[in-house]
């Protein structure tokens, strides 16, 4: 079955997409306020899979939330805490409950999280996990046996565009493609110059780009993202007009410069679409959206 | 030269395991823990005044000169004695030469090192892990890098989006293992080689625990 979200893509109009984070316990109650204040205003709801290797109620469960409440999941998969036959398994499981789109992920080091002792296991990476489901389309697991029932998905990656340096990089996201990659949502981009010259190359590749937005709340977030997170470069000027925002109405200016890129994006028609993370200030996302005219 | 690397447990836990053992022989090695500094003549030394200092008797001290080696047999019978009169080994040694100690002293035997992979010596006193002996070695693709060893994830189709800078997501002091593979074989004009996607890789080359009979 084709997803509404793999319609959306080929629609050919700029598609959103935003993230919820499960719970760390079985409290679900935030995560439901999320995904109901999300699933009528984007595309599609990413749920995140143990995101920074911290362990949380499940990415599958969330997604099967997101469908029971009447959304539109895009289930993450990373190939940290599952081998080969694990993640089969929750694919087949997800197919069954009509979850149909799946971000395929290598996932963060087991270090960086909240269970450092954890054995990591990356049997599969982001790449061979794309090409693991385009082989279970063809009715084959990845033992070579064939599976009774079909599946379907609408799978997709990431890339970072702002990687230093950026060739294997690029030598992934090729690769990524050519497994099966059917759209890319992107690491936080800021630099929009930048960007443009990244989409320069990449539309030569059959997929759709989801460029990333994360929400700037400060200006020591910024500065805090740009020391810690790789891949993400918030340029001074940016971090400057987040300082220069009244005491106490940083998150505003956050919203502002979130829209004035989206919008910017949008109305250059330079990628398909965005991927708005808000990092727990889900609710802010229809603010974000109406900033940049979408809503 | 391949080196077994190791690093001496806290004496906190070499305490603990040495718990309610009063007679003591310890054991070192002349060839990796000697030039790792961790279990030659004069780390044995220094075990051995500390744990006199603890108020152990240290019934004797060897330094063999490969504890691995199979001839650790005889070269323990020169210490027959003074090993007779222990009630326990402590061993400076990695785990190879722990478990070949153990299995000719009718003795406990405690490790006081944790070994932590197989090194090659990269420059004085830098070891850097460069296999894992997987089995199915690629690196006649990947310019002589290892990536299942030297990524910190084992990729085997490029990098991971936690790289900086060339640097490994973990370690700013380590170098991202597809970085290097990128460079050396752009350098070398084969890039065509990593841009062909590997399929998942087979862990069951040789089922743990490898046994190999000629």
């Amino acid at each position: 079955m084709v997803s509404s979200f793999s319609k959306a893509l080929q629609s050919g109009r700029f598609v959103v997409t935003s993230e919820v984070a499960p719970p760390k316990g079985t409290d679900l109650e935030k995560m439901i306020h999320h995904i109901e204040l999300l699933r009528d205003k984007v595309d599609a709801v990413n749920i995140t899979d143990h995101q920074s290797s911290v362990m949380r109620f499940p990415s599958l469960g969330g997604a099967l939330m997101v469908k029971e409440l009447g959304g539109e999941p895009i289930l993450q998969m990373t190939c940290r805490d599952r081998n080969r036959m694990a993640l089969e398994a929750d694919l087949l499981f997800a197919a069954s409950r009509g979850i149909n789109n799946v971000l395929c992920l290598t996932g963060d080091s087991i270090i960086l999280g909240d269970h450092k002792e954890a054995k990591a296991v990356f049997d599969l990476d982001s790449s061979q996990l794309l090409a693991a489901i385009r082989q279970m389309e063809k009715g084959l697991d990845l033992g070579g046996n064939k599976l009774e029932g079909t599946v379907s998905f609408c799978a997709g990656a990431i890339v970072t565009p702002e990687a230093n340096p950026i060739e294997p990089q690029l030598l992934k996201f090729e690769k990524k493609i050519e497994a099966g990659a059917e759209f890319i949502q992107t690491q936080a981009v800021y630099d929009l110059d930048n960007f443009k010259k990244f989409m320069n190359y990449a539309r030569q590749f059959p997929v759709k780009i989801l460029a990333g937005i994360i929400l700037l709340t400060s200006a020591p977030m910024a500065r805090f993202m740009n020391k810690n997170v790789a891949g993400v470069n918030v340029p001074q000027d940016l971090i400057d007009e987040m300082a220069s925002a009244p005491k106490g109405r940083a998150i505003e200016k956050g919203i502002e410069i979130a829209g004035r890129m989206i919008k910017r994006l949008h109305d250059e028609k330079m990628c398909d679409g965005v991927h708005i993370m808000a990092i727990g200030r889900e609710e802010l996302v229809p603010d974000i959206m109406s900033k940049a005219g979408l809503i | 030269m391949i080196r077994s690397i190791t690093r001496q447990k806290t004496e906190e836990e070499i305490d603990r395991l040495l718990n309610g053992y009063s007679r003591i022989f310890i054991i070192g090695c002349g060839t990796c823990v000697t030039m790792t500094r961790t279990g030659g003549e004069p780390e044995v030394t220094a075990m051995q005044r500390r744990l006199r200092d603890k108020g152990k008797l240290i019934t004797g001290q060897a330094v063999l000169p490969v504890a691995c080696d199979n001839l650790t047999s005889e070269a323990l019978k020169e210490y027959g004695d003074q090993i007779n009169q222990a009630d326990l080994l402590l061993i400076m040694t990695c785990a190879f030469g722990v478990q070949t100690v153990a299995g000719y002293a009718n003795k406990m035997v405690v490790p006081a090192l944790d070994t932590l992979f197989m090194g090659k010596q990269t420059s004085e006193g830098l070891f850097n892990e460069i296999c894992s002996q997987c089995g199915s070695c690629i690196i006649g693709e990947t310019g002589g890098i290892c990536p299942v060893t030297s990524c910190h994830k084992g990729l085997v189709n490029g990098p991971c989006g936690g790289t900086n800078d060339g640097k490994c997501e973990i370690d700013s002091n380590k170098d991202c293992a597809w970085t290097l593979i990128y460079n050396r074989l752009e350098k070398l004009n084969r890039l065509d080689f990593i841009r062909v996607l590997k399929r998942p890789r087979n862990y069951q080359v040789e089922p743990t625990p490898g046994k190999w009979n000629l």
